[in-house]
């Protein structure tokens, strides 16, 4: 039996108004909007008890609720639009108030008890149905969503009782995939679509292996003189997917036989580590879920960045919080399990007033969502992963660029604290143990994310499955997260853990196995969302909020007990063992049985080549006048450079109370570059956080673009009080069309520059994340084909531990009177600058220029060590690196923060600059703006001594003047502020 | 009559699990203060309820129990009224203090043992920024408060609307139960902030029951341990010599709530 609660919002509801506003446009002036929590229960309920749940759910301060039928106190309607979940989506609100049933009736077992929860939009005025389908439509995403509309007269008696159960077809578990006899134009099909299903000829989804791949996985069944189950070919293919083993990375390319990776992300550790020699501060590099270094004597932290940009095009909030929640897991499963201490975030989207929508199929019925829906979903997850989790959402970035609108890239990390003993045991080392129990904690199993690892590997389109998408679910993380980082951990109560990410069990299992040997799986035992899920699909899903650990056997009732006492779900799944097999069985018999040396090390080596690309852009027409003083207040309002201050006062970033510089600084409140927190309370050492990606410079060198960002990232964090001695990076390569020869050899040069510039500056990479393939292919509205790849972008991330919080600087202006210098040259450095970019936009062209800036290492070094000295001795009232918009939009956030003015002159600049637009806008590297008080300044000048510095000029009240030689920028503070925060006003 | 107790320290007992997530740093603010402060999870509370007799101060820190999910608070409270109502009316017979900050807040107004409700923001979004905030009523009301007039913390939430009727608020006017309003101050005159950010009624930020030992309020005290997280820190620093126990000498403000509900029992 099925029965609603509804609960109704007493007085006035702000939601509505929200809503409303939203609706300008889709509805009548006069259209008034009531909203109802709705709760479908479907158990058998005595009356008594079902007024019982319905009080639970209701603040009688704030709310009424009626049963079955609709409130009586709602007014007149029009229309009714329900909001519910699609049958087996991810329902956090239903399982809460499952739980709180349970609860308040002592229930001692739940399983017949489940809760479906939705929104129901009661509109009324003169509103037609076609604007109420709209008004539907942006209110749901179908493809985790449903959405039914009725008028008023149809559902007087309340809305329809039907519960969105999953219902799957009845299936024979485990097929054999007849792959021996098979010719290469299908093994080819089932590589590119997936097996076909038993009856019919649908297919399950990309295995995304190619043709050799194939081959390897045939010759190996061959050998054997069996076919392979379906569940084996399916993990194999989670198993080597790009996604998991970064093959582009790890394949020999051109003449580097060891492949990049090798080569010269980790060779470029290895040198550094031994270089620094006792001083070396990794622990834990490259092999664990995140990467480790010191902190201090007790403790380590962690640092890890992902990306889940496809999910996050289909499903934006759903795509972000899974990204968040999931890079949350890395930490937790670093070493023997760390505790999430901040999180990270980078966006790229298009431009939200593009509301263009392409479609994936071409009788276009598959529209994808256009710019400002993913941007505002994409910001909403993260909000919620991080706010619900009490993990400080920090450091941020957005950057836009055309090349984002169909396939956004979503960055999502984590920095975690670990001691760096456990009961006397190094905390990074973890080893499962033959005989230990394989155990599954946290949420359940159901279809969700299956195919996610594979889906990421391939180019978008009508083929990515709707299975790929999923929504996280904070607390029952949370919950896992205390249970495991605050309590387990300390009781010794495993022996190893690592997360369930892309490949779920397939791929965490198969991973812990490689410690001890091997394993083994019954996979009847792994507790699903709802029955009728088949074995290859429960090994595979990626269902979120599980870990797997490894819990030796006689202390399993512990761990069991502990794990029920704080609501978290534990399985034992199965064991690991010391044969070098990975043996999956279920209900009694074997389905699968891989060598562990040909599921990890079988993939077959492929040797990548590349072909050499040049580009040339025209030069643009600078303006003719004098005065640049539009220049600069257009610039500073463009969506690359203006405030988003909106989305870092969402995200609470003071939450474990360590806060010390923050995402959003001074009286102007601008966002900064560089984030500072103290993660141990009782200790005055900080984690300093910065990052840098320079996509459009892309367009003209990728190696330059590289070592631009990495050079931005480690400046960043020596501007506001790190050091280069206690520093390390981060990559995040994404690229498109990976497969082309050109796209690889743009991968090739921004590797090598990685290499040349963390060895360089001496920070070591900890830690690092490709996604290859970010295509976008489908249509246009016209039915048109259209193809978009994203500019391949390079994230670095930089963390660095301070020794004294107290001495960190911020970039804002401080005093008026104090004296403003730069650090470093000015070049004529405009090439794929954000200037460029605004002149190119208003003269419709591409004109994007050639000069893109370059990083001289042995200049820079000089500076930041300079640097260091100065803000060691307190020198500094002010600091800012210099990125886009180069130094004129540097001295425009500087005032803005401070809500002060500037009277700088740029005639004595040091650098090649001799254009007026170069020294104000050119992008040059290395570069810091500095302010000093005049008390300080004698003894700032003489750490300078032998690094390019110029004195600009000082801060004054409100006046901002820039002379060359003449005035060339004329304008106030108050002005700057309005349009440096203008589109982040717009977005509250 | 208050309970001498100059022996041993004074024992707080903080709540946790379920998504509350700010209970380790509100144990290292009654800490730092001088207490002796118990993380207990519900669920191990449920299973030894008697262990609450134990304590002098009950805090429910901040955090999302439950995702807020139903409404911000109304599930832990529930959870809470269902296992714990006898303890917790034991516990408040007694001279004892309890606080609820932020999430906490909401689940002791939810519990029913301070008066009004929190709702969504007026604009519909978490926001977290810092707020100015005028101590109300008479002075000393409230152990929590002695002795401070203004001060400045730190909100971070997304349902902190504080709603109560024309009548009720008369009568909390009346038994000085409001403890804080939000108030233009110091932070919001440097930012050039709005006051009250998320719409609350009467620009109320914290309300008082039991004579004043039960304590609830949107802002976070213990986020304003030191000195350094104030917004106007950058602007003002002073860094500390080296060598002298800096941890101690640069304290931020809302350590003081902590250090009177410590000394409320000396």
């Amino acid at each position: 039996m099925i029965s609603r609660v509804y609960v109704k919002p007493k007085g006035l509801d702000n939601r509505a108004r929200l809503y409303l506003n939203g609706w300008s446009g889709l509805v009548p002036k006069n259209t008034k909007l009531q909203i109802l929590d709705s709760y479908k229960i479907k158990r058998n309920l005595k009356s008594k008890d079902l007024e019982k749940i319905a009080n639970f759910l209701t603040n009688p301060i704030l709310e009424e609720f009626s049963i079955n039928k609709l409130p009586s106190s709602i007014e007149n309607f029009t229309y009714a639009v329900e909001i519910g979940y699609l049958p087996g989506v991810t329902d956090n609100v239903g399982h809460t108030v499952k739980e709180t049933i349970t609860d308040l009736l002592h229930l001692k077992n739940n399983s017949n008890l489940e809760v479906y929860t939705s929104k129901v939009f009661l509109i009324s005025g003169n509103i037609k149905l076609d604007a109420v389908k709209k008004v539907a439509s942006s209110l749901h995403n179908p493809l985790i969503e449903s959405s039914f509309i009725a008028s008023a007269k149809e559902i007087k008696k309340g809305l329809p009782l039907k519960a969105p159960t999953v219902i799957l077809k009845k299936n024979i578990p485990v097929i054999k995939v007849p792959l021996l006899d098979l010719f290469e134009e299908e093994l080819i099909k089932i590589g590119r679509e997936g097996i076909k299903e038993e009856k019919g000829n649908t297919r399950r989804g990309p295995l995304a292996l190619d043709l050799p791949s194939m081959k390897a996985i045939q010759t190996y069944f061959a050998k054997l003189k069996r076919d392979p189950t379906d569940i084996e070919l399916e993990s194999l293919a989670q198993t080597w997917s790009e996604h998991c083993k970064h093959t582009i990375f790890a394949n020999p390319i051109d003449n580097i036989k060891d492949g990049l990776y090798k080569t010269y992300i980790k060779g470029a550790t290895n040198l550094i580590r031994k270089k620094k020699g006792k001083r070396d501060f990794c622990v834990s590099v490259f092999s664990d879920n995140s990467g480790g270094i010191i902190f201090d004597k007790n403790y380590l932290v962690t640092h890890k960045v992902e990306t889940h940009n496809s999910p996050s095009a289909l499903d934006p909030f759903g795509g972000a919080i899974t990204g968040i929640v999931g890079v949350n897991r890395d930490t937790i499963g670093f070493g023997l399990g760390a505790k999430p201490v901040a999180n990270v975030y980078g966006f790229c989207f298009g431009n939200p007033a593009d509301e263009q929508i392409f479609f994936k199929n071409k009788n276009l019925t598959q529209p994808m969502l256009p710019p400002k829906r993913i941007m505002d979903g994409v910001i909403k997850g993260i909000n919620v992963g991080g706010n619900c989790s009490g993990i400080p959402t920090l450091s941020g970035f957005m950057k836009f660029d055309d090349r984002y609108r169909a396939k956004p890239l979503v960055f999502a990390g984590t920095v975690g604290l670990i001691p760096r003993k456990i009961n006397g045991h190094p905390s990074h080392i973890k080893s499962a143990k033959a005989g230990d129990y394989i155990v599954m904690v946290g949420g359940r199993v159901g279809l969700d994310g299956i195919h996610g690892a594979t889906f990421s590997s391939v180019v978008m389109d009508s083929n990515s499955p709707a299975t790929a998408v999923q929504i996280g679910d904070p607390i029952t993380q949370k919950k896992l997260s205390d249970a495991v980082v605050k309590e387990a951990r300390d009781m010794n109560l495993y022996n190893s853990i690592t997360d369930n990410g892309a490949g779920g069990l397939s791929c965490s299992v198969a991973e812990m196995a490689k410690e001890c040997g091997g394993a083994r799986v019954n996979l009847e035992k792994v507790p699903l969302k709802y029955p009728g899920l088949r074995p290859w699909e429960i090994w595979i899903s990626e269902s979120q909020e599980r870990m797997t650990l490894s819990v030796p056997k006689k202390k399993w009732k512990t761990f069991q007990r502990l794990m029920q006492g704080r609501g978290v779900e534990a399985t034992t799944i199965g064991e690991f063992t010391n044969t070098p097999h990975c043996v999956v069985s279920y209900k009694g018999k074997k389905i699968m049985d891989i060598d562990m040396e040909f599921l990890h090390n079988g993939l077959p080596k492929q040797y990548l080549t590349t072909i050499p690309y040049s580009y040339t852009y025209a030069e643009p027409e600078l303006p003719r006048e004098l005065s640049r003083t539009k220049v600069l207040e257009n610039l500073l309002g463009t969506l690359n450079i203006n405030s988003f201050a909106f989305v870092s006062q969402q995200y609470d970033h003071e939450v474990q109370a360590g806060s010390v510089l923050k995402s959003l600084s001074g009286r102007g409140r601008i966002n900064t570059d560089t984030q500072v927190f103290r993660p141990v309370l009782s200790s005055n050492k900080g984690v300093i956080l910065s990052s840098a990606t320079y996509p459009s410079y892309s367009d003209i060198n990728t190696y330059h673009m590289a070592s631009c960002a990495l050079d931005t990232a480690v400046r960043n964090i020596v501007a506001s009080g790190g050091k280069l001695s206690h520093l390390a990076i981060l990559d995040n390569f994404c690229w498109s069309s990976s497969h082309e020869k050109k796209r690889l050899a743009e991968l090739v040069d921004s590797v090598k520059a990685c290499y040349d510039y963390a060895v360089g500056y001496g920070t070591p990479f900890i830690s690092g994340k490709d996604s290859m393939f970010n295509n976008f292919r489908g249509y246009n509205g016209k039915g048109k084909e259209v193809a978009i790849a994203i500019p391949p972008t390079l994230l670095i991330s930089a963390i660095g531990v301070m020794s004294d919080i107290y001495k960190v600087v911020s970039p804002e202006f401080k005093n008026t009177g104090d004296i403003i210098y730069l650090l470093g040259e000015t070049n004529n450095e405009l090439g794929a600058s954000e200037y460029y970019k605004l002149l190119a936009e208003k003269q419709g062209n591409n004109a994007l220029g050639n000069s893109v800036p370059k990083v001289n290492l042995k200049d820079n070094l000089k500076v930041y060590k300079m640097l260091e000295k100065a803000i060691q001795e307190e020198l500094l009232s002010s600091s800012l690196s210099v990125t886009s918009g180069g130094l004129a939009i540097a001295l425009a956030k500087a005032c803005v923060g401070g809500m002060l003015g500037c009277d700088v002159s740029v005639k004595n600049l040091s650098g090649n600059s001799i254009l007026i637009d170069a020294k104000l806008f050119s992008e040059s590297q290395g570069r810091v703006l500095v302010s000093v008080s005049l008390k300080n300044i004698k003894a700032f000048e003489k750490v300078t001594r032998g690094v390019s510095c110029a004195k600009l000029g000082k801060v004054t009240k409100e006046k901002i003047t820039i002379t060359d030689k003449r005035k060339v920028v004329k304008t106030t503070v108050k002005k700057l502020h309005t349009i440096y925060h203008k589109f982040s006003d717009s977005m509250k | 009559m208050k309970q001498k107790k100059k022996t041993s320290k004074l024992k707080v007992i903080i709540m946790s699990g379920y998504g509350l997530n700010c209970e380790e740093e509100t144990k290292f603010a009654f800490e730092t203060a001088g207490g002796l402060a118990d993380i207990a999870h519900i669920n191990d509370l449920i299973a030894k309820p008697k262990t609450l007799s134990r304590y002098d101060i009950l805090a429910f820190p901040g955090g999302f129990s439950y995702g807020d999910d139903t409404g911000s608070g109304k599930a832990y409270a529930n959870k809470f009224k269902n296992h714990l109502s006898k303890e917790l009316k034991e516990f408040l017979s007694r001279d004892t203090l309890v606080i609820g900050i932020c999430n906490g807040f909401q689940i002791i107004t939810s519990l029913g043992i301070l008066p009004g409700a929190l709702t969504y923001n007026k604009n519909g979004k978490y926001l977290d920024r810092w707020v100015d905030l005028k101590i109300e009523g008479k002075k000393n009301q409230s152990p929590w408060l002695k002795g401070i007039k203004k001060i400045s913390f730190p909100i971070a939430h997304g349902e902190g609307r504080y709603v109560i009727n024309q009548k009720e608020y008369k009568n909390l006017s009346k038994n000085h139960q409001i403890a804080l309003i939000y108030a233009k101050g110091e932070v919001c005159n440097f930012q050039n902030l709005e006051a009250n950010p998320n719409g609350s009624d009467y620009d109320i930020a914290g309300v008082l029951a039991y004579n004043g030992r039960v304590f609830g309020l949107m802002p976070h005290p213990e986020r304003a341990m030191f000195s350094h997280q104030s917004p106007l820190w950058s602007k003002n620093k002073k860094v500390p010599k080296e060598g002298l126990p800096r941890l101690n000498t640069r304290r931020g403000e809302g350590l003081q709530i902590f250090k009177n509900a410590i000394n409320y029992f000396k």
